[in-house]
């Protein structure tokens, strides 16, 4: 009986560590700046859009004036590098996710390694001298750039994940569907890709929340126009000034997306992570 | 059945050329794709052993190691690496702590606890960056909850990140937040995989549960625990966002890290030569340790591979 009540308190504390600041920013989004900078702080409060408006129109009253933000360009943004980095990643990693799991060839571990590797150097060692070829190549403040460079992180998550889904299917309706007479190319397509779906679809969903979250990249490698919300919501910050009510908005709307999926998508996501760590 | 099992003893089908290419042509693009980043990473050693500062270009010249010989020789670095060790150690070791703590509570699977589990996920899908900002908002003096709540215990005037005392605790109270639930996520699901035996026979035998805990649970999960530490060890050591979001290093040189030295030692002090260097230290640190997650994680593959 006391080890239960035990758990249930040492459970509850859990959740409020983690739950309480996503509840509360969330709150913070629908409160005026007068409703936020009372104190005591009060839970009885008329609840309001104005932020949410206010960032969705680009038009921020001001003391001084109205100030005009794109927020939700850098929510574009973060979308378009999003799901650029992912459809390239799947492109690329996937066949060589299917060649290091079915064939045993000579490089094939060396090259599966080296692509491994680059997900755990410091990214600022690469982006140093990157930002001086972009900018004469004219890949600086690109998505095409930003999308090249995200395959640092996206690039490796799905080959990995898909190449222990590929490892775990059994060779043998693929040989049986070749023995028919279809080609490699038609027994990848038809037999292959679709067992692995529920494998490609973590990874890949995996790996857009881990590009949607990449702050450092664009940082360095992008200027406002193709910045996504995480370097965004730091800039806006320094832009609103005291509007706390609009920064939490903004807040709230950056990682809104990512949440939706986590909540919609969880089993996918809980194996591709324990799959992308410890069982390959 | 029968016959799909009698079709993998046969030879492959119509072996030539182009089956014996076709690995190679299926990995190659990811290859081209990142190596175009590997070439950054040679310029970057070279830069490392420039003299190089955009503000006096002329001055630009090789020096073999003389960046690396003044980095040693500068109080400025051995913060950093002290900071950036302190960090990664009180991370990991609270994270390690508290994750075990939680996938033992979560362990047993009813409904309550999957809801949980999945409630826990939602911090680590929140951008580090981001979570920074939140924690900001939280704790800003003039209006931020925890600064209240604090105060209602009797502590007023808690500095959180504005204060050398207490902006390391504040930064890892963060880091903590985004990735304990990683940790969980991966000790649950070691937990989960463990053999039924060993337990029902403590039972049986009537085994004090610490006993169990230390002789059975523990050495059985320790693979998933090193595994997981290492890996928040090789993040926690190369962390940017969360400090550059909450204070970029200050107050001083407090939080001073190794990516936020280099980035402030390329992008404010102009010298790509020291940041480089700089750089090149976190990139041996974290090579070594890579190589030890790689070793290991290869080791639990092989197991998983061999017993399916």
């Amino acid at each position: 009986m006391i080890v239960k009540a035990v758990r249930a308190v040492l459970l509850a504390l859990v959740a409020l560590f983690f739950l309480f600041p996503i509840f509360w920013v969330l709150l913070m989004s629908v409160m005026t700046n007068q409703d936020i900078l009372r104190s005591p702080p009060s839970l009885i409060f008329e609840p309001t859009l104005e932020n949410y408006v206010a960032l969705i129109s680009g038009q921020l009253d001001t003391s001084v004036g109205t100030l005009e933000v794109a927020y939700m360009r850098n929510l574009m943004n973060s979308l378009i590098l999003g799901v650029g980095s992912v459809l390239l990643s799947l492109l690329l990693g996937v066949p060589a996710a299917y060649a290091f799991a079915r064939f045993r060839f000579r490089l094939g571990e060396n090259i599966a390694f080296t692509l491994l590797s680059f997900r755990f150097a410091p990214p600022l060692l690469v982006l140093l001298p990157l930002l001086f070829y972009f900018q004469q190549l004219g890949l600086y403040d690109t998505y095409f750039g930003l999308i090249w460079v995200y395959q640092l992180i996206t690039l490796p998550l799905i080959l990995w994940i898909v190449r222990g889904y590929f490892e775990d299917i059994s060779e043998d309706i693929e040989h049986a569907y070749r023995l028919d007479g279809h080609s490699w190319l038609a027994t990848f397509l038809r037999i292959a890709i679709p067992l692995a779906r529920p494998g490609i679809a973590a990874a890949a969903l995996l790996a857009f929340i881990f590009a949607w979250n990449n702050f450092i990249f664009a940082l360095i490698l992008g200027s406002s126009d193709v910045q996504p919300v995480t370097v965004g919501a730091l800039a806006f910050i320094t832009a609103s000034g005291i509007n706390y009510g609009q920064i939490a908005a903004a807040l709230v709307l950056s990682v809104v997306p990512t949440l939706i999926l986590a909540l919609f998508a969880q089993r996918y996501l809980v194996e591709g992570l324990s799959l992308g760590a410890v069982k390959g | 059945m029968v016959e799909l099992a009698q079709d993998r003893a046969l030879p492959r089908a119509r072996s030539s050329a182009r089956d014996w290419l076709l690995p190679y042509l299926l990995s190659l693009p990811s290859l081209l794709v990142t190596i175009g980043i590997l070439i950054p990473f040679g310029t970057a050693v070279y830069y490392s052993m420039e003299r190089y500062n955009l503000a006096f270009p002329a001055g630009r010249q090789f020096i073999w190691f003389g960046n690396y010989i003044s980095l040693f020789g500068d109080p400025g670095f051995w913060n950093t690496l002290q900071v950036s060790l302190l960090y990664t150690l009180l991370c990991v070791g609270i994270q390690l702590l508290l994750g075990l703590g939680i996938a033992l509570l979560l362990v047993r699977r009813t409904w309550f606890n999957d809801v949980m589990s999945v409630l826990l996920i939602l911090p680590l899908m929140v951008a580090p960056a981001i979570a920074s900002l939140m924690w900001k908002l939280m704790t800003n003096p003039s209006f931020g909850i925890l600064s209240y709540l604090l105060t209602l215990v009797g502590v007023e005037r808690f500095p959180w990140a504005s204060s050398p005392d207490t902006a390391l605790f504040t930064v890892v109270l963060v880091d903590t937040w985004v990735y304990t639930p990683f940790i969980t996520i991966l000790l649950l699901a070691g937990l989960r995989a463990l053999p039924k035996q060993p337990f029902e026979a403590a039972e049986l035998d009537g085994v004090p549960q610490s006993f169990v805990f230390f002789r059975i649970t523990l050495p059985m999960l320790m693979p998933y625990i090193l595994t997981a530490g290492l890996f928040r060890m090789l993040e926690a050591i190369q962390q940017f966002d969360i400090i550059y979001a909450m204070t970029q290093g200050g107050p001083g040189d407090t939080l001073m890290v190794f990516q936020i030295q280099a980035y402030l030692s390329a992008f404010t002090y102009t010298n790509i030569g020291r940041s480089a260097a700089v750089l090149m230290v976190l990139w041996a640190i974290t090579f070594l340790l890579s190589n030890l997650v790689i070793k290991r994680w290869l080791k639990l593959r092989e197991r998983r591979h061999g017993n399916a």
